[in-house]
């Protein structure tokens, strides 16, 4: 599962445009720089497939190695 | 992808770059690679002028900031001086294909041993989206407010192409970094130019095909089309040059 730093996003939808199960989706809130930060609408449908933390210009999305997160 | 951790040779905050610009993930890449190849105390970045240049407050790792175009002279010295560093040049396309042509020409037909980073988003970004000698036929920037016109304008500049002719570098590709698969080829395309280096075998080039949304007055996203309809056909990604492959 996906571990997303709000912090550093900047809300380009690149993520949300390439999540091959479209369970990537812009929030309502904002972070402090402004920008709506992306939220994982079902978690369990997640595959860690990493193509979000692959798009992602910032590296604000990372992927735990398998285990660490459970 | 089994596991992903951002690269600590870039700074813990957003980069300086507008959102959705794929400079910052063209950065992202390079500092990931340098990292994976256990290189980052030993890397040297050339930052040279552009938005390339906002690197300076991102970037991590030792760098040098240098003159407009001379970021492959500068890195020429460092590296004849300092064999044994990773040192690379981090261009944009009008820094490389305009004011520092000479530089680029020279310093690959000489085979310097180090790599450059080419991004080419096909305008000058930092300056206001003037039109840069990659600039595609009929694209609009503040200096072709009819789309560029190869009458009086010429014609974009192929850097690969041109470099990739010249008898001494040792590796010459293109990627475009608008999907999944670009990016990972990019990567991998980084990664080899990295090691060729680290291997003595000369002048490597890698071009990273990007964006620029606040020039192309895009949003992201069809910026991201924009580069599949338009720039990818005309600027070709591949291999153009590999003296291993072309040996055997």
């Amino acid at each position: 599962m996906i571990q997303i730093n709000e912090r550093l996003c900047k809300d380009c939808k690149y993520c949300v445009k390439f999540c091959p199960k479209q369970i990537l989706e812009t929030g309502t809130k904002r972070n402090a720089r402004g920008h709506f930060y992306p939220v994982v609408t079902d978690p369990e449908k997640c595959i860690s497939c990493g193509i979000c933390a692959t798009m992602c210009p910032e590296g604000a999305i990372e992927l735990p190695a398998k285990g660490a997160d459970a | 992808m089994a596991e992903y951790k951002r690269s600590t040779l870039i700074a813990d905050s957003p980069s300086g770059y507008c959102p959705g610009c794929l400079h910052s993930l063209a950065t992202r890449l390079v500092s990931d690679v340098i990292e994976e190849l256990g290189q980052g105390d030993n890397s040297l970045n050339v930052i040279s002028v552009g938005c390339s240049a906002l690197n300076i407050l991102y970037w991590g790792g030792d760098f040098l900031s240098v003159a407009h175009g001379r970021a492959p002279a500068a890195a020429t010295g460092v590296k004849r001086t300092n064999p044994e560093r990773l040192v690379f040049a981090y261009q944009g396309d009008g820094d490389l294909a305009a004011i520092g042509l000479a530089e680029i020409m020279s310093a690959a037909n000489r085979g310097e041993n180090f790599t450059v980073i080419f991004a080419n988003n096909q305008t000058y970004g930092m300056t206001g989206g003037q039109m840069a000698p990659t600039t595609l036929i009929g694209q609009k920037t503040t200096t072709t407010v009819y789309g560029r016109d190869p009458a009086t304008t010429g014609y974009p500049m192929k850097m690969c192409e041109l470099i990739s002719t010249l008898e001494a570098p040792a590796y010459v590709a293109r990627f475009a970094l608008n999907s999944p698969k670009g990016v990972r080829d990019a990567r991998a395309g980084i990664k080899k130019a990295f090691q060729l280096q680290m291997q003595g075998k000369g002048f490597t080039f890698v071009e990273l095909l990007t964006n620029c949304p606040t020039n192309w007055h895009m949003t992201p996203l069809q910026t991201l089309d924009y580069m599949n309809t338009n720039t990818i056909p005309y600027f070709k990604p591949g291999v153009y040059k590999d003296t291993e492959v072309d040996k055997a």
